[in-house]
């Protein structure tokens, strides 16, 4: 019980403190985003997310067993998805190259979330940041990588930062909502791409269907591990989204900017009267999100695909939510859910193979992790854990 | 009904909330319950009603041991609560909130409109709690909402009421009000306890005093000899002086003037209406005025969170009419904001981080955008202690204090800044005595000081207990000044209510 957390208070804490039982304090209204745009402890933060991953996992495997296969056949198809994800070089390579563009999705949809904002607009940011970079890497040449690369990434960014600051602008000067904002901008993004792909900017000469150039070797991000072996496919960009996550953990928690994105995440009117300007952040948020997650499209345009098609952006901005969600919004947590799920994504792939069970269950799987993580009072209760301290109900959808 | 709570104990991990606690409630009288935060008075009630089960010691109603395993057994046992809090659907009508769990229905459960409004009717003629039973709750002003969660647990049968705090969100006259009913219930044979840290409104409706102090009962007092000095000192354990020390106030130069200063809604209507007003360095300026006359508005009008229509608000002789709150605040202005939770802190965040909530950015809390962390934890460290935050643990989140130190630590961030205007708006709202008292000597500490000090309250006590001079606000105009010396509380009282001439 939360009386007991503060002994030092001696009795003085009992009375004004939540309690999950007594309902002498006021209902909680907080919103979803504003749960997740708070600190998070040990528990909401490690505890719920394993045990969450851990049911998932379980109700998968009775999943498997309900199509007909034998326990003997769901161990082995767990075996695959191990094997696939962790079991060899290569298999780590892969969760890693599929790690590496959600943990930028991720950190998008995050800071986003701490500054009470829902970005569900990661995928239109994906796929103009990613114009941006295979234009930047297909039509400047001669230059050195060490130029041209950081060029085409900052381009990238640049792309995703303008579709991140539309939202932005509109939310802070008219109020418009940036959940709906988004999801038309993702639309929007998805048809220019096509647009854009049949014209002489972008389509690869003597082709008709929709393929832009290929992007110069001096824009593409190297191998890390090309050395060993050309088909091990993690690229620098790991190391890049690396840098962006320790960047976005030092903006939020290290300086003034990420105190003011903080405080208008958990509570505005307290930060309108410390004169913070919510219109500021509200934009810089926006266009910080944006261009992260046009980094997260440079990364798979010049370290995966060396070229653009309509639609690259293969569901990673909304897999960006899934991610947030599960880090906590904590830019670590974020790393660490992103190489979760792209053990799964890789190992999906192993277990398709040799198990001959589809890769869609990776999709029910990660949906059950979120739902789980979403929904703690579930974990508690199946767990018998002691009732939490923090509040557990999940209310009022996304209003912010 | 006659109720005995005989040796509670209830014991948290770390803390024991009730140790041995007897009381009595005799049947047709009203028992005050008064305590300061965290003297374990809600964790008792939480006991009466169910909601947690006692250690020790045992619950009787007329002399029968009761056993509650949930909050449902203390129902039948005849137990209500009315909370503090309201738990009011705001879009259901009266009527349904009230049968909301035991609707009456019809065959095929349908529910029987006209049952359940003829029971609320009944319930509220019978004790003389006008409610219109098809009034929407989110169209009803508070105290009326309050009669709607009495009609709730009297619809449940209760017999013996239990009122948290019940005045905390009532204005004077909804207060008198509700004595009335609490005499009505009494008359009806009802029993009432009534948890209060309120000590005059315990002497004025009670016919029993019971004191709790660090979970146990350290006294009981008779209200017709009692005086609210010895329930104070019982309270707290010490010598307590209700009354402010102070000296007359040296007004000096003018810090801030306002003239004719206007405000409208959205829809043009005049929050305020052509206010004019000055405080000086070394004066306290108090506002009285019932809870929405345009308090709240004034002082955002000065702190720059809400626009103006007209009118000029100046500041050290420099206009700062459309200054933003940021440069209000830069140029010296500090401001105790009227809503704790809602305005003057965050919640999640730290205590460190609460201190520094409006001055992040100054150094040497910020160099170049980065925070600074060593000087944010000194700082931070001296705050809690120089004004008494308790626990004084920087690291715990600001939600976690309760609602006196909280206050107290809001009050450390905004007065600790030397700056020329402190506006406190509500300084002392619903916290508790000893914090009360500290709030005080700070408030006066600094008019010492030569700085000029607003408070707004609606406490007719604070504002006289302060005031050097007392200005009353009604229907958005200031409607009186005084100075403290020139008038009485009745004198301001009538002017509140808009009777003065």
């Amino acid at each position: 019980m939360t009386e007991g957390q503060t002994p030092e208070a001696g009795a003085s804490v009992v009375q004004e403190q939540p309690s999950a039982a007594g309902k002498p304090s006021p209902p909680e209204e907080r919103s979803f985003v504003q749960q997740l745009s708070t600190s998070v402890n040990w528990r909401t933060g490690l505890l719920i997310p394993f045990l969450a991953v851990v049911t998932a996992l379980i109700i998968g495997a009775i999943l498997i067993m309900l199509t007909g296969s034998s326990f003997g056949q769901t161990v082995e198809a767990y075996a695959a998805l191990l094997q696939g994800s962790v079991g060899s070089v290569k298999a780590i390579s892969e969760t890693l190259t599929a790690a590496t563009p959600l943990i930028l999705a991720g950190l998008s949809v995050a800071i986003a979330f701490r500054a009470g904002l829902f970005n569900i607009g990661g995928e239109g940011q994906i796929l103009i940041g990613g114009m941006f970079a295979v234009y930047a890497g297909f039509s400047i040449t001669g230059l050195p990588i060490y130029v041209h690369l950081p060029i085409a990434l900052l381009a990238g960014i640049i792309g995703g930062a303008i579709w991140g600051f539309i939202p932005g602008l509109l939310k802070a000067k008219t109020g418009a909502h940036e959940v709906i904002v988004t999801i038309m901008l993702n639309y929007i993004a998805l048809r220019l791409v096509d647009f854009f792909l049949k014209t002489e900017l972008f389509q690869r000469e003597g082709r008709n269907d929709p393929v832009s150039k290929t992007v110069e070797a001096s824009a593409q991000l190297t191998q890390l591990l090309g050395w060993m072996n050309p088909a091990l496919r993690v690229h620098l960009g790991l190391i890049v989204a690396l840098i962006a996550a320790g960047f976005i953990h030092w903006l939020l928690f290290r300086t003034t900017t990420g105190f003011e994105f903080r405080a208008v995440g958990a509570n505005p009117n307290a930060a309108r009267y410390a004169g913070m300007s919510i219109t500021k952040v509200y934009i810089l948020v926006m266009m910080i999100a944006g261009g992260l997650a046009g980094l997260a499209g440079s990364g798979q345009i010049l370290g995966v695909l060396d070229r653009a098609t309509p639609g690259f952006s293969a569901n990673l901005g909304f897999d960006g939510i899934a991610v947030a969600l599960l880090g906590r919004s904590n830019p670590w947590g974020v790393v660490a859910a992103a190489v979760l799920f792209g053990g799964l994504r890789a190992g999906g792939q192993q277990m398709q193979v040799s198990a001959d069970v589809g890769i869609d269950l990776i999709a029910v799987i990660q949906a059950l992790i979120i739902m789980f993580v979403a929904a703690p009072a579930l974990i508690t209760a199946l767990y018998r854990l002691k009732t939490p301290a923090v509040s557990t109900q999940i209310s009022k959808g996304w209003a912010s | 009904m006659e109720l005995q709570l005989r040796g509670i104990t209830k014991r948290f991990p770390g803390v024991l909330a009730n140790d041995d606690v007897s009381l009595t409630a005799r049947s047709g009288t009203v028992l005050a319950l008064i305590g300061e935060n965290g003297a374990g008075k809600s964790t008792l009630m939480n006991v009466l009603s169910g909601l947690y089960r006692a250690d020790g010691g045992e619950i009787l109603i007329d002399g029968v041991h009761q056993t509650f395993r949930d909050p449902g057994d203390a129902i039948k046992a005849g137990i209500g609560m009315v909370h503090q809090h309201f738990m009011l659907v705001p879009v259901f009508s009266v009527y349904e909130n009230v049968i909301l769990g035991v609707e009456p229905t019809k065959a095929g459960g349908v529910l029987n409109r006209r049952e359940a409004r003829r029971e609320v009717k009944e319930i509220s003629e019978r004790y003389g709690l006008a409610v219109d039973p098809d009034a929407k709750i989110e169209d009803l002003p508070v105290g009326i909402q309050q009669r709607v969660e009495i009609i709730k647990v009297l619809l449940r049968g209760a017999k013996i009421l239990v009122f948290d705090e019940p005045t905390a969100v009532l204005t004077p006259q909804e207060v008198e009000e509700f004595f009335g009913i609490v005499a009505e219930l009494k008359a009806r044979g009802a029993t009432i306890i009534f948890i209060t840290h309120k000590l005059k409104e315990a002497l004025a409706v009670a016919d029993d005093i019971t004191v709790l102090r660090g979970g146990r009962v350290v006294g009981h007092a008779d209200p017709k000899t009692a005086t609210p000095e010895d329930l104070a000192s019982m309270m707290v354990g010490r010598e307590i002086d209700l009354t402010v020390d102070k000296e007359p106030g040296t007004p000096g130069r003018t810090v801030l003037e306002l003239t004719d200063v206007t405000m409208v809604d959205d829809y043009g209507r005049p929050l305020l209406n052509k206010v004019s007003l000055s405080v000086a360095a070394g004066e306290i300026v108090g506002i009285a005025g019932i809870q929405g006359n345009g308090q709240t508005e004034l002082v955002e009008a000065i702190t720059g969170l809400l626009p103006i229509a007209s009118g000029r608000v100046e500041f050290d002789g420099n206009d700062i009419s459309g200054a933003s709150v940021r440069s209000r605040h830069m140029r010296g202005i500090a401001h105790v904001p009227e809503d704790r939770n809602d305005m003057g802190m965050v919640s999640s965040f730290t205590v460190k981080d609460n201190l520094m909530l409006d001055s992040y950015y100054t150094a040497p809390f910020s160099k170049g955008g980065r925070l600074q962390r060593d000087h944010i934890v000194e700082a931070a460290l001296g705050l809690v202690e120089a004004y008494d935050v308790r626990p004084p643990l920087i690291e715990n989140t600001g939600g976690a204090l309760s609602g006196g130190n909280a206050q107290k630590m809001i009050v450390a961030r905004e007065f600790s800044r030397d700056v020329p205007l402190v506006i406190c708006a509500q300084p002392t709202r619903g916290i508790d005595v000893g914090s009360i008292e500290y709030i005080h000597e700070q408030i006066v500490r600094k008019r010492n000081e030569g700085k000029a000090i607003l408070i707004v309250s609606t406490e007719l006590d604070e504002i006289f207990a302060l005031s050097d001079r007392i200005l009353v606000m009604y229907d958005g105009k200031i409607v009186a000044e005084r100075l403290a010396g020139d008038t009485t509380p009745t004198e301001i009282g009538l002017f509140m209510a808009g009777k003065g001439s």
